[in-house]
């Protein structure tokens, strides 16, 4: 089936391609619901981007004030009519000036149209709002025979047209409009729950056309209409292998080294305080770091607290702000609608192109609509960054400390590395602690570690795993301590103990001095006596011999000596 | 037929502006059209003798004037003078109505 292009951010792809092509479309709803904007839009977009010149038969604002209106939209509706892209007539019919005798028909409403259609040669048609003629002409019988004849002839036209019509009770129009105009049907909603409205817009039917039956929210914003389509229940993403840091080396460590994956979804979440965004900012310097763009929501504090924030903690983001490395934008999250919340996200990064976005944090997002609300909303947001390989961190307050597994948004099965911050209170203090409750694709430590906030940053180390459990904080520090005095206590000891050995053995070398000493004058002693009586033997010796020669003996004589007489 | 003339066959008087006005806006020789300036011009020489001017304007041949009078239904009988502005539509066949609708039976001197 041949379809015409509307040019509307996201419809074309929810009706596979935009109106049918020379027949007219239906597009109902409540006052106030975008039904004439939707009109202008597609005569605008189709001008612009399609070269197709359209004719806006306006039945409740003249042709100035449609101008004024849409012009905060950035549509410059005089410079197209100047141009012959588009023609607008304002139709008016002022009851309380009419009578009716007789027979008549609308022909002259044809010959406006017609005539509109042929000055600049118009490929599409609005006609908004066609039932005001129903106030303004009295006949019935006759409108709705003119009404038909109307359509036919548009269809003869060959013209693509949108008829808006007001919604009424039980049915999709006040004036059964949808009699005549079945080819398609386009209805839209707006809807206010909790203070907070959200635009909505649905197929009822579209004839010889497979199209999304979901309601399609879409909002209305300085650059005109966006429906959002879930384009996400595909799940056809690229996974990059590409690792890049948390800005925390010991993070990154845990995580098995480089740290998350490029294109990867992470959860930040935990109690009040304990550093989500501390971890953010971290990573997002990491990010600029590597000279990549970093588009950062803050959806609890403004730019200057959060720089000065971050400098207390020897982070200073100020200058890849300057550079334009890193872009923040602010607000609170009940400001818009979450529809609202994900289109200007989806703007913010069509137009920064970031490689990484922070949203923080996700959880005020319920704030700003229901938990269901919350969830499909981050879920397409999710998938809308990782479809364009942007790696995501979002974090995520939770309030009960002991839920670990819960997050209020049901979100953990999009996220693909979940870090986790907790507050461990003991001994009247509390600490922070992290842990990865899942990465996926990565081997990463089970550990827990303590979660330091320091002048320098953010610093894990480890906690004391004992036989009393995990210590953190002074807990930890007293049993560190603890082990030093310990450990110096020891040494002492060993301290001691070797200078007394040292002492032990100076004394025994002492002794042995001693005893040497003693040993020294007893063998001084003892040779003295020895040479003593070696020379008192020499000497008798001496004198025998001397006597001997003097008494002229034989040597053999002497009895004394034998050996010597032999000799 | 109708006779697209600015004057109701009384020409010695067009110099003068006359104190009404009417505008027929038509398209093309419809039976409706004719019947409607049948009835028209009946009407006015039976009421306005001599007072009425009558103007004929066929859409098919100036579309464009269809926007100055917010003419949607044809045929329509638009009073412009005397104020304030009347739209009567349709075949002017009720008498009685279109009387009503120009305010001539209460006007009528």
């Amino acid at each position: 089936m041949p379809k015409c292009q509307t040019g509307i951010q996201g419809l074309d792809e929810i009706t596979g391609g935009g109106l049918p092509l020379g027949r007219p479309t239906l597009v109902c709803g409540g006052a106030g619901c975008g039904k004439t904007l939707l009109g202008i839009e597609f005569l605008v977009r189709g001008a612009l981007l399609h070269n197709e010149p359209g004719v806006f038969l306006a039945f409740e604002e003249t042709a100035e004030e449609l101008a004024q209106n849409v012009a905060s939209l950035g549509f410059d509706l005089a410079d197209l009519i100047e141009h012959k892209q588009l023609a607008v007539d304002y139709v008016h019919i002022e009851r309380s000036e009419i009578d009716e005798t007789g027979e008549y028909d609308l022909e002259g409403l044809f010959i406006r149209l017609g005539h509109a259609i042929d000055s600049i040669g118009a490929k599409r048609v609005v006609l908004d709002t066609l039932e005001t003629l129903f106030s303004g002409l009295p006949n019935v019988t006759i409108l709705r025979a003119e009404l038909r004849r109307l359509f036919r002839w548009l269809k003869e036209k060959g013209v693509t047209a949108v008829i808006t019509a007001e919604r009424g009770d039980g049915a999709l129009t006040r004036h059964g409009l949808e009699e005549y105009v079945s080819d398609c049907v386009l209805l839209l909603d707006h809807r206010v729950e909790g203070q907070i409205s959200t635009r909505r817009l649905r197929i009822v039917k579209y004839r010889g056309s497979s199209h999304g039956t979901n309601e399609f929210p879409f909002l209305i914003d300085e650059g005109g209409i966006s429906v959002l389509p879930i384009t996400s229940l595909q799940l056809q993403h690229k996974a990059s292998s590409e690792r890049i840091s948390s800005g925390v080396p010991a993070l990154d460590a845990m995580l098995g080294g480089p740290g998350f994956f490029r294109g990867s979804s992470v959860l930040v979440s935990g109690t009040a305080g304990v550093g989500k965004t501390s971890l953010a900012c971290h990573a997002a310097d990491a990010c600029c770091q590597r000279g990549e763009r970093c588009l950062f929501f803050a959806f609890e504090e403004s730019e200057a607290q959060l720089l000065r924030n971050m400098r207390s903690i020897g982070l200073d983001l100020g200058p890849w702000v300057k550079q334009g490395l890193l872009r923040f934008h602010t607000g609170r999250p009940t400001m818009n609608g979450l529809e609202m919340h994900l289109a200007s996200i989806h703007k913010q990064v069509e137009a920064f192109g970031p490689h990484l976005v922070v949203v923080d944090p996700i959880t005020n997002f319920i704030s700003a609509g229901t938990a269901t609300e919350a969830s499909s909303m981050l879920m397409r947001l999710v998938d809308y960054l990782k479809s364009r390989e942007i790696t995501a961190l979002l974090t995520n307050l939770n309030h009960v400390a002991s839920a670990v597994e819960q997050t209020d948004m049901g979100i953990s099965s999009l996220i693909d590395t979940w870090l986790f911050l907790q507050d461990i209170e003991l001994n009247g203090e509390r600490n922070r602690g992290l842990h990865i409750l899942k990465s996926r694709g990565m081997a990463h430590s089970n550990q827990v570690r303590e979660f330091l906030l320091t002048d320098r940053g953010v610093q894990l180390t480890e906690v004391y795993l004992g036989p009393e459990g995990v210590l953190t904080g002074s807990a930890r520090l007293a049993q560190e301590s603890k082990e030093k005095s310990t450990e110096v206590l020891r040494g002492l000891e060993i301290e001691r103990k070797r200078r007394d050995l040292a002492r032990r053995q100076q004394a025994l070398e002492a002794q042995i001095a001693v005893l040497q000493l003693q040993f020294q004058t007893e063998e001084e002693e003892l040779k003295r006596d020895i040479a003593g009586e070696q020379a008192f033997v020499e000497q008798q010796e001496q004198g025998r011999h001397e006597m001997a020669r003097s008494r002229k003996a034989d040597s053999n004589g002497h009895p004394g000596s034998p050996k010597r007489a032999r000799k | 037929m109708i006779r697209k003339s600015r004057s109701n066959g009384q020409a010695v008087q067009t110099a003068a502006p006359k104190r009404w006005h009417l505008r027929l806006y038509v398209a093309g020789q419809t039976p409706k059209s004719v019947a409607a300036f049948a009835n028209l011009q009946r009407i006015c020489e039976e009421h306005l003798a001599g007072e009425f001017e009558i103007e004929v304007i066929d859409l098919i041949e100036n579309p464009r004037l269809a926007k100055d009078d917010q003419i949607v239904a044809i045929p329509t009988l638009v009073r412009k003078l005397p104020e304030p502005v009347r739209k009567i539509i349709g075949d002017l066949s009720d008498m009685e109505r279109t009387l009503v609708g120009l305010q001539l039976r209460t006007s009528r001197i």
